[in-house]
């Protein structure tokens, strides 16, 4: 990594810590808003902040590992969740997902080669009276057909 | 708001808030519970599992460790309490209420059975081809509950890849079954923070930063996660079948060199209650086993508080007869290699506080391939010197590239206590029945100072013993020798000794109280060090350090189980041997006397002493690449 | 009233969705004074929302005892069950009642913050919640000296998930707060005495914190008169599945399935799932039961499979949930939830033998007993009871018989 980079992420990480505090209880707010602008939480920024935060890297390193949210490794620059639970399941999600993969040609869990978009699938939305539902990084999208969930990937940079 | 630091700890690793009362006497400080229909009273916050130990029911465990906070994640230890709609873990379970327990429903066993399936399910390989073998809890489990069969199937493909990459401890996750045992010995007992759970759910394991190698992150290679792992998730790093075949290579020339602590403890492998010395059998069985010579440790031991006494003497000379402002005090002990890696990586820019003397193994490696190379006439190419260590860093220890002061590797393998009682038993030999033997010439004689660097404090009173009667020219000023506040388990010990009457070259000294420090787990040396960075320690001269809790004698490679009454027996085994010697002082050992006469002639600390006894370290720091 | 988020019906409800005046609760709370808040409360008999059914009032009480200089409200707002999201309509329609619950919690049990762990799921709430809560600023509901009273000073700040279904469970919730991984703690200790930073704290459900502002304007007593005798006032149910009309409905505790189902639209019912994948499966021959905590009981979800489903399928889609959503520390739930659904598979590809279903049957009953916290105690219901009230349809009718897999 080029010292210019690290220092950049170190002053961002620096901040961030500011803003949040230095408790522990500031660990996930912190790690949040690096998943939300990088798409992910390297080794570095999680080593960057375990020393600001006086704990543990691995520490640290488990707690991203915890949650479906947070990655370790890069993602492409839209993270696309798809829910698998079940009322989504019952309207209809195998089919978008089936003709998402297609169009994409890429299976969940992975990235297009262009890191456009990452594919994952989600637990429960809390959209089970308008499935099957997806996320785009934040915005929610209902009531999908395969056409319409195409056509909202395809627009999306 | 309380300190951040009683929050820094995930919360399996926190204890239950319930707090005992001071007094078990006042109104509400016990409690009257029903065990299995017996009225029993208990201090008010006992957990279940304590009151159940107390009245002789035996309640089954897997994650608890008596060295640990409660996890309660195992849920092995399940009861009934009546009234409460699901079984209750009662190793976490604090008894506030006059509550009914019950410990051996049909429900509650039916639960631990499947609890004991279930990991059984998850446990690749298979029991004979396990080094733990007859000393395996999740086993022993299996036995008690009468297991005959996988109920929930059993895995044909291990899950995991086995991590071999430390010089010191393997970690095979396929036998984990996540107890965190480590986790919390880790984090919590010794505050090296190497390894958590990571992911969640089916696929949680316990691993490092990343999960990298191990050989990767800040492992200070304690191994007190092996001493407490219930399983053989995590084990030393074995050298004994190249050990066997260089025993059986005729054209070398094999030496071991045992250090005290694996005699206290040896005798559990052998089924022995804890508190054995087995020193003379020890040196039989060593040479029936096949090895040209045994030497004592104890020997460089000895030689550790010339060098280490001599430099502190050197640094108090500099600092208070020349004024040297830059002159590092307190000195720190050296001799813990788990330690020394510990400040490497974790407070790299005090490494001039630690003291240059290499450890007594590293001495003896030295001292082996140089001066008892030339005295034999051995070639030492042909050597292959062993350790007997109670320690799972010493093996990393002389891996170290440092330690090759002789021209070669000083010492090839560091041999730990488990390893060395397996080799014994392969060889047919049952250690209690030995005859007695004594050690090896020409290091053949150690003083009991040099012994009692197994416990924590050891070095410390050691090496008092010598540098109070170099000063002042009279014995230390406690009775027999026993320098008792070096002495028991507290986390960190501090005391003093007046030096008064000094000898004339000692002058500047007079009337100075000399002030140490005795700390032992890393837990509590990162607590001195923090003292030392708050700058608290400016009127300290000397600090004594091990890596592991109790000191050598709870080594990382030592007998399993462990438990602070293990400790405690272990050490009072080498407390009372030091007290049964004549040669109590290290400076009156015969051998130290003959070295520096014949060897080291420029005497302790000169320039040949440097360059065979003495190194350097290296600021590793905390960043994991 | 306002427009139901499907174009089938308007909100309307006794409790929840009936008038209320913004910061008629709060004001409320203001003048009757503490003791008649708890004792208000205690009168409604309201109970946790969530699904546990703890009675709210009692769990205010304890906090109210313990002795500390910090104490915490916490809204769980971590709503996951499948099925689930009447939290999602509360939060975006009716955040007055859910802020003004906490206000009050603040205020009657002394606590200076409150924090709404929000599921970062709904991250795309925030910002109006946000303004939301700014706007209680400005009118000085929040802050110090709230309507004037002096040492009355209460903030309120939204934490998010991260994607973690067992934060649900108060204890994970607690740890997440506090910036560990989402996973329960022992109890005892309870949140009550020992909750976030060790302090005590109140993890009160979306709904039961909005259930407040109404109790106390128009009495515990008229809650009382909603519900049956256990289960007091109304409750918003989440309907999901196979019907007309899915969405959030509001009615009062001790409905019939049967009637619930004629509300929204269901046709050719076969099994409703109650309390969502961690509920349990009812089948038709058992609608006339009634949505109550001594009946079938519920945090809101009912889900509604009618003929054409496969309710293998269906189970094996709850245990592949509950083997991703387990946090993994214990035993019971690590490893038990991938049992059961290796069992699912087994009868999926008949290759199965009753004597190894008898053994899963048993090891779930282990589960629900022995597993540390709420997830793993009732992960096990959905293929207890699908295996057992749809034995028919599925070793029978639908050819899993074991002789040709399916």
């Amino acid at each position: 990594m080029l010292v210019l980079e690290k220092n950049s992420l170190t002053e961002e990480v620096e901040s961030l810590v500011e803003f949040y505090g230095t408790e522990r209880s500031a660990l996930l707010p912190i790690l949040q808003a690096v998943q939300r602008k990088h798409k992910y939480v390297s080794d570095f920024v999680q080593q960057e902040i375990a020393r600001l935060l006086d704990i543990h890297p691995v520490e640290v390193y488990s707690v991203v590992s915890f949650y479906a949210f947070l990655h370790s490794e890069p993602q492409g620059r839209n993270i696309v969740r798809l829910c698998q639970t079940i009322a989504c399941d019952l309207a209809g999600k195998e089919a978008v997902a089936r003709a998402v993969e297609r169009e994409l040609g890429i299976t969940f869990g992975q990235t297009t080669k262009d890191k456009r978009i990452t594919l994952e699938y989600a637990n429960c939305l809390g959209m089970c009276d308008q499935g099957p539902a997806m996320i785009v990084n934040d915005r929610v999208y209902t009531h999908l057909t395969p056409e319409k969930a195409i056509n909202i990937l395809n627009e999306i940079k | 708001m309380e300190s951040k630091e009683k929050y820094r700890v995930p919360v399996s690793q926190k204890p239950h808030v319930v707090e005992k009362p001071r007094d078990i006497n006042t109104i509400g400080g016990t409690v009257t519970i029903e065990i299995n229909e017996k009225k029993v009273s208990v201090p008010m916050g006992t957990t279940i599992l304590e009151a159940c130990r107390e009245n002789q029911i035996h309640i089954p465990t897997l994650c608890h460790h008596d060295d640990l906070c409660v996890a309660g994640v195992c849920r092995v230890c399940v009861v009934e309490v009546e009234g409460m709609r699901t079984l209750q873990a009662s190793c976490t379970f604090p008894i506030t209420a006059p509550v009914k327990i019950h410990t051996s429903t049909p429900m509650v066993r039916k639960a631990r059975r499947h609890i004991i399936d279930l990991l059984l399910s998850e446990h690749y390989g298979e029991c004979y081809s396990c080094f733990r073998n007859q000393n395996c809890e999740l086993q022993k489990l299996a036995k008690e509950y009468g297991v005959d069969q996988y109920n929930f199937g059993h895995l044909e493909k291990p899950r995991y890849e086995t991590d071999r990459s430390s010089a010191s401890v393997i970690r095979d996750m396929n036998k984990c079954i996540l107890c965190k045992r480590c986790v919390r010995t880790c984090i919590d007992l010794q505050e090296v923070g190497v390894l958590e759970a990571i992911n969640r759910g089916h696929e949680t394991h316990i691993g490092t930063f990343f999960d990298k190698p191990l050989s990767d992150v800040i492992c200070i290679n304690c191994g007190q996660c092996i001493n407490r792992c219930p399983t053989a998730a995590l084990r030393a790093n074995d050298p004994s079948d190249e050990l066997w075949e260089a025993i059986e290579n005729p054209k070398k020339h094999v030496v071991i060199q045992t250090a005290p602590s694996p005699r206290a403890g040896i005798g559990e492998e052998f089924g022995l209650e804890p508190g054995h010395s087995m020193t003379g059998e020890l040196n039989t069985a060593l040479r029936r086993i096949g090895f040209d010579r045994v030497f004592d440790t104890n020997f460089t031991a000895d030689l550790t508080i010339m060098e280490e006494g001599t430099e502190l003497l050197n640094r108090l000379k500099k600092a208070v007869l020349l004024g040297d402002e830059s002159v590092k005090l307190p000195q720190f002990t050296s001799c813990s290699p788990g330690w020394v890696k510990f400040i490497e990586h974790f407070y790299p820019e005090f490494l001039g506080y630690l003291s240059t003397a290499k450890s007594p193994q590293q001495m003896f490696g030295a001292v082996i391939k140089t001066f008892y190379a030339k005295e034999s006439g051995i070639d030492p190419a042909d050597i292959v010197s062993v350790a007997l260590m109670p320690c799972s860093a010493k093996k990393f220890e002389c891996n170290r590239p440092e330690m090759r002061a002789s021209g070669y590797k000083d010492v090839d393998y560091g041999l730990t206590t488990r390893e060395l009682a397996q080799m014994i038993k392969e060889a047919g030999i049952y250690l209690p029945e030995m005859p007695k033997s004594h050690f090896d010439e020409p290091f053949g004689d150690a003083s009991g100072a040099g012994l009692i660097f197994g416990a924590t404090g050891g070095v410390m009173e050691a090496a008092l013993r010598t540098v109070y009667e170099l000063v002042t020219g009279r014995e230390v000023p406690f009775k027999n020798l026993n320098i008792v506040p070096c002495r028991g388990f507290e986390g960190i010990k501090q005391a003093s000794v007046m030096l008064e009457g000094c000898k004339d070259e000692y002058s500047f000294l007079e009337g100075i109280e000399l002030k140490f420090i005795v700390a032992h787990g890393t837990a509590n040396a990162k607590k001195v060090m923090e003292m030392l960075r708050k700058g608290e320690l400016k009127d300290v001269h000397f600090v004594e350090i091990m890596a592991c809790p109790g000191g050598c004698l709870g080594g990382g490679g030592q007998p399993i189980p462990t438990s602070e009454e293990i400790r405690k027996k272990r050490a009072e085994a080498i407390y009372a041997e030091d007290e049964s010697l004549s040669l109590r002082k290290s400076h009156e050992n015969p051998y130290v006397k003959y070295i520096y006469e014949n060897f080291l002639t420029e005497g302790p600390c000169s320039e040949l002493s440097h360059h065979l006894l003495h190194t350097h370290y290296q600021k590793r720091g905390k960043f994991i690449a | 009233m306002k427009p139901n988020g499907n174009k089938y019906a308007v909100r309307q409800g006794a409790v929840l969705f009936s008038e209320y005046a913004p910061g008629s609760g709060i004001k409320k709370a203001l003048e009757i004074g503490r003791e008649n808040i708890l004792l208000e409360l205690r009168e409604s008999k309201l109970k946790g929302r969530g699904g546990a059914g703890f009675p709210t009032a009692t769990k205010w009480m304890l906090v109210a005892a313990a002795k500390s200089e910090e104490k915490f409200i916490v809204c769980n707002a971590d709503e996951g069950e499948p099925g689930t999201f009447k939290d999602r309509v509360l939060l975006l329609e009716y955040p007055e009642l859910v802020f003004e619950g906490m206000l009050i919690a603040g205020y009657t049990l002394g606590a200076r913050q409150g924090i709404i762990y929000l599921r970062g799921e709904y991250e795309y709430m925030l910002k109006s919640l946000e303004s939301y809560l700014e706007q209680m600023k400005e009118d000085n509901l929040l802050g110090n000296n709230i309507l004037g009273n002096p040492n009355f000073n209460f903030e309120i700040v939204i934490r998010l998930g991260s994607g973690a279904y067992v934060c649900g469970e108060e204890t994970a919730l607690i740890e997440s707060l506090e910036g560990n991984r989402g996973e329960a703690r022992n109890r005892p200790p309870y949140p009550v005495n020992t909750g976030y930073l060790g302090r005590p704290t109140v993890v009160n459900n979306v709904e039961t914190l909005a259930s407040v502002p109404h109790i106390l304007v128009k009495g515990g007593e008229w809650f009382r008169t909603f519900g049956t005798d256990k289960s007091t006032g109304s409750k918003l149910f989440s309907v999901s599945g196979d019907c007309e009309r899915p969405g959030v409905y509001e009615l009062p505790w001790g409905t019939k399935i049967k009637d619930l189902l004629e509300i929204v639209g269901a046709k050719n019912t076969k099994a409703v799932q109650v309390g969502g994948a961690s509920g349990s499966c009812i089948p038709k021959s058992q609608f006339e039961r009634t949505l109550a905590y001594e009946d079938a009981a519920t945090g809101g979800s009912i889900m509604i499979f009618n003929e054409s489903r496969n309710m293998l399928k269906i189970l094996k889609n709850f245990m592949e949930f509950f083997v991703e959503e387990s946090c993994g520390q214990c035993t019971p739930c690590r490893v038990g939830n991938v049992k059961l659904l290796e069992g699912i598979e087994k009868i999926e590809r008949g290759v199965y033998t009753f004597g190894h279903l008898n053994k899963l049957k048993e090891l779930g009953r282990t589960m629900q007993v022995a597993s540390k916290c709420g997830l793993g105690q009732s992960s096990p219901n959905a293929f207890l009871s699908i295996l057992e009230n749809f034995k028919e349809e599925i070793f029978n009718k639908n050819g899993y018989g074991g002789h040709n897999g399916k």
